[in-house]
């Protein structure tokens, strides 16, 4: 009975999301369009990153790197899956669905296992050492892409189609699977064991003194988060012709944590909004990159300095519109 | 029987012995009190059988499995609960989500039960709830149970500690000064609050305290430590008695007075 | 894979080394009194560079050049007001961004810090424009050989400018009131202020003395590569930071020591395995000595208190 409703629900939300597609598709020109779709992708970074950053309390700065990861494979495995799959299926929605989603999931699962090879080690360090290493090994991992010439090196990947990759991303994919993990990772954030990283956040003394296992809850929580910005590389990598490592540089850390900070750290409602927001400054911004970055700067020290827990705290925007709906009234 | 035991146990910081060889005994059931002058390692002790720190020397034993060297995750999930002299609760979580945390022997669904909110997930929560529940109605804090805990007053916060300590089902709780800043009637309820603990959950308890009332009131066993050393052992009346313990508390004061 | 190439390797990277140590001063000393890592002191050394381009160019350097070369007291005189401006910069960041965050949760300054760097990085590139310019003539150049190795005066300046700016340093530490301040400020901050010192002045000094350090290894690193770029900071900086933190971050011997090591592993790097890997080098060694010995070469563990 429970899988039955969740399986109507399921199946309004496709058709929604068609729908949206298509009048978005009608509707929006293309620069509108384009922005759309960096936000869904940014908001599927900022809530996974927020996961790590905000609800544990791991500050990590690398996460272009996992990124990356999940954009190079999926972009692999795509242009060598396709040939088999579209031989048997021929070319069309279907076999592009399932070329694609298989990726995506693959990017996901690699850019997850260097999540745990990042995480294993790191996660027992102090605050802003954490912070140093995860940025070294996002560096380390952008240099290998950049030097191995199967990828394309410096030039970058282009697949084996004259156009380059093909276009596989969309609304549909994009928002559905913004909707997936935003519903995944609040579920998650919800749970006992969202409880236990939020106490690792807390106080990490007392919550391994109360049997929480610490070290594989965070090192559980670091590779889901890579794992996410792997799906949003491999989604990012197929709204381009190809995927160059300077997309992934650290510049893209910097993006994804003004996401999370503005929106305040452990909020996920903030992290969408913050998304949002980067999105629509970088495409508005493009060919005024250093001013996008200064005004970023000024929004990070400004915050910081005036209100360090960004616009909703760690609270959640239902949290805020209960309060205010439940307000006592002023005098009665 | 007894249930936890230290031997020899030595803890050296950078040259500073911070224990030295202390030897003890918890007989399971007692109430057991753990005195001492400030910095005499009383606090560092409870770290180490936590397993905040490893021992440099020695080794200790619970319910007859060694436990030197663990983890304090794997230590806590074998029955050793404990509180904290500065009070550490997570301050941005409710009274009730401060003691769902320690239910971790509860909490029987998987990742993906959490993620997909599967009806397995809904009957965690409600069992981490209701059990919650159950002990800060024990703890006479029911009416707080939605508060965040940062914004309690000082008594109450060092209930909820306990609360949340004892949800961890421990068999042995360690309590580091619960009657700091309490007054005599404040401490009085303590005595009475620590009896219920070894009767009615069949707790052994080790106190470490500076209030000498309520340790002569409740504890059977007292073990004196001054300068990471043991200088006394024995009922609280005879270590009251024991002139190394009153030189130890009292100091050189004395003879320098003489 | 020659003696005389291996020495070459040797002479560049301790050269380059120099200059991380000078970076890496700064980093350890301001992390050793607040406990912060300045990652904007990348970006100070790149104003450095720049304020050092600019005074030579001011001071006349381009007609000097074809006459009879930069007089030795101008070219003096650029460094001491490359370095005079970086330590006002320094002193600038502390007291805006730094100090109104001190007490706050260990996050908070992280986050300005590199707020600071976004925002000094990206004005610079509007300020400066992105091309890269070369560096003045400010030293003509004379190359020596020496069996088989080449030394150009550019080395030599850039060994006899750290080593006489490191011996200042220590002098400076060791036997000034300040200096000695500044190790009490490390130890112990609230010893410190009930023994009067006045430890907001402290820190200041601390962000002057490594913003003008970082200021002539910027001008060192300008003479020694010639092409400078308002992002040269980043790679740099974080480079010098790992140096710091190989030595043990906090400890100034450590940070000398770690800057030679860092410039060695990478020319050697750059000479024998391949130049592609130059910079992941660095980053590799941070993760083996995070790893391994997180305190560093010359670093003490402190155990926390619980």
């Amino acid at each position: 009975m429970f899988w039955l409703r969740r399986a109507g629900i399921a199946l309004a939300v496709v058709l929604g999301l068609i729908g949206l597609e298509l009048a978005l598709e009608a509707l929006l020109i293309e620069y509108a369009q384009r922005i759309l779709l960096l936000a869904g992708i940014n908001v599927i970074l900022a809530v996974s990153l927020n996961l790590i950053n905000g609800t544990t309390g791991q500050f990590s700065i690398g996460h272009a790197g996992f990124m990356a990861i999940g954009a190079y494979t999926a972009a692999v495995v795509g242009t060598e899956l396709a040939p088999g799959i579209e031989g048997v299926l021929g070319p069309g929605l279907l076999a592009s669905a399932i070329i694609f989603n298989l990726a995506l999931l693959t990017g996901a699962l690699l850019a997850g296992a260097a999540g745990v090879a990042v995480g294993a080690p790191s996660l027992r360090l102090r605050g802003d050492y954490l912070a140093v290493v995860t940025l070294g090994f996002g560096e380390i991992i952008r240099i290998l892409f950049n030097n191995a010439e199967f990828l394309g090196a410096a030039t970058g990947y282009f697949g084996d189609r004259p156009a380059g990759l093909p276009p596989y991303t969309s609304f549909f994919w994009v928002l559905g699977w913004a909707i997936l993990v935003v519903l995944g990772i609040r579920n998650l954030t919800f749970s006992q064991i969202g409880r236990s990283l939020i106490a690792i956040r807390e106080d990490e003394v007392a919550a391994e003194a109360m049997a929480t296992p610490s070290t594989r809850l965070k090192v559980l929580a670091f590779s889901l988060s890579a794992a996410c910005a792997g799906i949003a590389g491999g989604l990012f990598a197929h709204m381009q012709a190809g995927v160059r490592p300077e997309d992934f540089r650290f510049e893209k850390s910097i993006d994804m944590i003004v996401m999370i900070i503005i929106g305040g750290l452990g909020s996920i409602s903030g992290a969408v909004v913050g998304g949002v927001f980067v999105a629509v400054t970088l495409e508005l911004m493009r060919d005024l990159q250093e001013y996008r970055l200064v005004l970023y700067a000024l929004l990070l020290i400004v915050i910081m300095l005036v209100r360090p827990k960004g616009l909703f705290g760690d609270r959640e925007l239902s949290d805020i519109v209960r309060a205010r709906l439940t307000r006592p009234e002023a005098s009665k | 029987m007894s249930s936890l035991v230290l031997e020899n146990v030595s803890k050296v910081f950078g040259g500073l012995h911070a224990v030295k060889r202390v030897t003890f005994e918890v007989p399971k059931g007692t109430i057991f009190g753990l005195i001492g002058p400030n910095g005499a390692g009383k606090t560092t002790l409870f770290n180490l059988i936590t397993g905040v720190y490893a021992p440099d020397g020695g080794r200790i034993v619970f319910d007859g499995r060694e436990i030197t060297g663990l983890s304090p995750p794997q230590i806590a999930a074998r029955g050793i609960a404990r509180t904290f002299q500065n009070i550490r609760l997570f301050r941005s979580m409710t009274v009730e989500e401060n003691v769902m945390v320690a239910g971790h022997h509860l909490h029987q669904a998987s990742l993906l039960d959490a993620v997909l909110r599967t009806p397995a997930q809904a009957l965690d929560e409600a069992r981490l709830v209701k059990r919650a529940r159950e002990l800060l109605e024990i703890m006479g804090l029911e009416a707080h149970a939605r508060d965040v805990a940062g914004s309690l007053p000082y008594g109450v916060q060092r209930r909820l500690e306990a609360a949340r300590a004892l949800m961890l089902r421990p068999k042995i709780l360690l309590l580091d000064e619960p009657a700091a800043g309490l007054n005599s009637r404040e401490a009085k309820g303590l005595e009475a609050l620590i009896r219920f603990l070894r009767d009615e959950l069949e707790l052994s308890i080790v106190l470490v305290e500076h209030n000498m009332a309520v340790v002569m009131s409740v504890c059977e066993v007292v073990h004196v430590v001054d300068h990471g050393e043991t200088i006394a052992h024995g009922s609280p009346e005879q270590v009251r008695r024991d002139p190394a313990v009153l030189a130890a508390y009292l100091g050189t004061a004395r003879e320098e007075s003489a | 894979m020659s003696l005389s190439q291996l020495l070459q390797q040797i002479l560049n990277g301790l050269s380059l080394g120099s200059i991380y140590a000078l970076i890496a001063l700064g980093y350890t000393m301001v992390y050793g009194i607040l406990k912060l890592i300045n990652f904007a002191h990348g970006e100070v050394f790149m104003v450095g560079a720049y304020a050092g381009y600019f005074a030579a160019l001011g001071l006349g350097v381009d007609q000097a050049a074809s006459g009879g070369g930069f007089p030795l007291h101008l070219a003096a005189l650029a460094l001491a007001l490359a370095m005079g401006s970086a330590a006002l910069l320094g002193m600038a960041i502390e007291y805006l961004a730094y100090r109104p965050v001190r007490n706050a949760p260990r996050l908070t300054p992280l986050i300005t810090a590199i707020g600071v760097s976004l925002f000094l990085q990206n004005a610079a590139l509007l300020a400066f424009s992105p091309n890269p310019r070369p560096y003045p003539p400010i030293l003509r150049e004379l190359r020596y050989e020496v069996g088989g190795v080449i030394v150009t005066n550019v080395k030599l300046a850039i060994f006899a400018v750290a080593i006489a700016l490191m011996l200042l340093l220590r002098w400076f530490v060791q036997s000034t009131w300040t200096g000695k301040a500044m190790r009490a400020v490390a130890t112990n901050v609230d010893a410190a202020r009930l023994m009067g010192i006045d430890v907001n002045r402290i820190i200041r000094v601390t962000f002057a003395v490594g913003s003008a350090l970082a200021a002539a290894g910027g001008i060192l690193f300008g003479l020694d590569q010639i092409m400078i770029n308002p992002s040269m900071g980043v790679l740099t900086g974080l480079k010098a930071f790992v140096a710091a933190v190989l030595g043990g971050i906090g400890n100034i011997q450590g940070a000398v020591v770690g800057g030679l090591l860092i410039g060695l592993a990478e020319q050697l790097t750059a000479g024998y395995i391949s130049p592609d890997y130059r910079d992941a080098i660095t980053f590799l060694i941070l993760i083996l000595i995070l790893m391994l010995r997180p305190q560093g070469l010359f670093g003490l563990v402190r155990p926390e208190k619980v």
